[in-house]
């Protein structure tokens, strides 16, 4: 079993028994998506929610209206079906509470919006989600079980 | 040539960045003794301009636990200032401040926060105050935000708020020395670019 590590504005893929993680996740999100049946995993990690909103933006993996549409296509060339696809998704943390000016308040919810959209879109369905709150979240997405654990470094870990 | 991002930065104004981060340096270890009520020494800060992958790397790989103060600058300087406490330099504060020994953050209670948030003020104060002597220019900070939790949930923050200005920012090691306790502490100075640039002319260098 190998553990792939996903980068910040980076997505990759991997098909059972591996793992995919990335870790402290802040503001950012992390979309999980699985096949069940091919057991292909893919795992994006997005910074801001769309590549509207900075025209001539190269780095198509930054963005969620475009990150999950690149994972999509490359996990369908490799055998997966995005009809039979399900979503897990975590992030979107606020970690600063007072941060009250301007664009950067609330860029967290903002991102798991636009992942939601962007999915909805989509029709793949989200089955779990751990998003919000004030703190870091270090993912796990397992390609064997389609099990996305979260390790926080405050409290503890868990899995959906 | 105008300043578009850090990366033009060349050797002489590096050189002035380093020395700000001298003296301001210099001035928050003062205010960190007169805090703390004991001689607090300094090595000679290293100053580097890194991007947000390699600031992670520095601060000890993206899980690493650490105190963040997130400040934001306005006047005629516009940004943000980031304090950056490892466990040690938030041991040695708590412990000379409070008389608290922890050994781990999730033992640290409402006092232990407000105490750390106060030094983060004070400092970032007089480290503001040497950079607003030094080039003549009326600079104001925030109350200090803070939040203690992984090094790359913490620097997502001004990653996320800098994306379409720069992927870099200048990043200030200071190492401090009280009663043979060493503790590290690191800035992050983000102004933005014409800030920056308004810097470097108000202290006469060529851009």
């Amino acid at each position: 079993m190998n553990t792939v590590t996903v980068g910040i504005s980076d997505l990759n893929i991997v098909k059972a028994p591996d793992v995919l993680v990335t870790y402290a996740l802040g503001s950012c999100v992390g979309i999980c998506l699985y096949d069940p049946v091919a057991k292909i995993a893919g795992l994006s990690h997005i910074m801001l929610p769309s590549v509207s909103q900075m025209p001539g933006a190269r780095d198509s993996y930054k963005f969620a209206d475009t990150a999950i549409v690149i994972l999509v296509k490359k996990m369908t060339e490799l055998g997966a079906r995005s009809a039979r696809m399900k979503a897990k998704i975590a992030g979107g943390a606020q970690m600063f509470a007072a941060l009250s000016n301007s664009s950067i308040a609330n860029i967290g919810q903002r991102n798991v919006t636009a992942v939601k959209n962007t999915l909805a879109q989509l029709n793949i369905p989200i089955i779990a989600e751990d998003t919000g709150k004030n703190y870091g979240r270090t993912l796990y997405f397992n390609a064997d079980t389609g099990l996305m654990q979260i390790k926080s470094g405050i409290h503890g870990e868990w899995v959906w | 040539m105008p300043l578009n991002s850090y990366n033009d930065l060349n050797d002489i104004q590096m050189d002035v960045l380093r020395e700000i981060g001298n003296i301001g340096s210099g001035n928050a270890a003062t205010s960190l003794s007169n805090m703390l009520m004991r001689p607090v020494g300094i090595n000679v800060p290293q100053i580097r301009i890194l991007d947000y992958n390699q600031v992670v790397t520095a601060l000890g790989g993206p899980e690493t636990m650490i105190v963040g103060l997130l400040l934001s600058l306005s006047g005629d300087v516009t940004g943000m200032m980031m304090f950056l406490l490892q466990k040690d330099f938030a041991h040695m504060t708590l412990n000379a401040l409070l008389g608290q020994a922890f050994n781990d953050f999730s033992e640290v209670d409402e006092m232990g926060y407000s105490a750390m948030t106060e030094v983060a003020n004070i400092m970032a104060a007089s480290y503001v105050n040497a950079v607003s002597t030094l080039t003549g220019l009326n600079i104001n900070i925030s109350v200090p935000d803070i939040c203690i939790d992984m090094a790359g949930a913490i620097l997502s923050v001004p990653a996320i708020h800098y994306a379409n200005i720069s992927d870099k920012i200048i990043f200030i090691e200071d190492e401090f020395s009280s009663q043979e306790e060493n503790a590290i502490s690191h800035i992050l100075m983000i102004p933005d670019v014409e800030s920056l640039q308004k810097i470097m002319t108000n202290l006469g260098i060529e851009i």
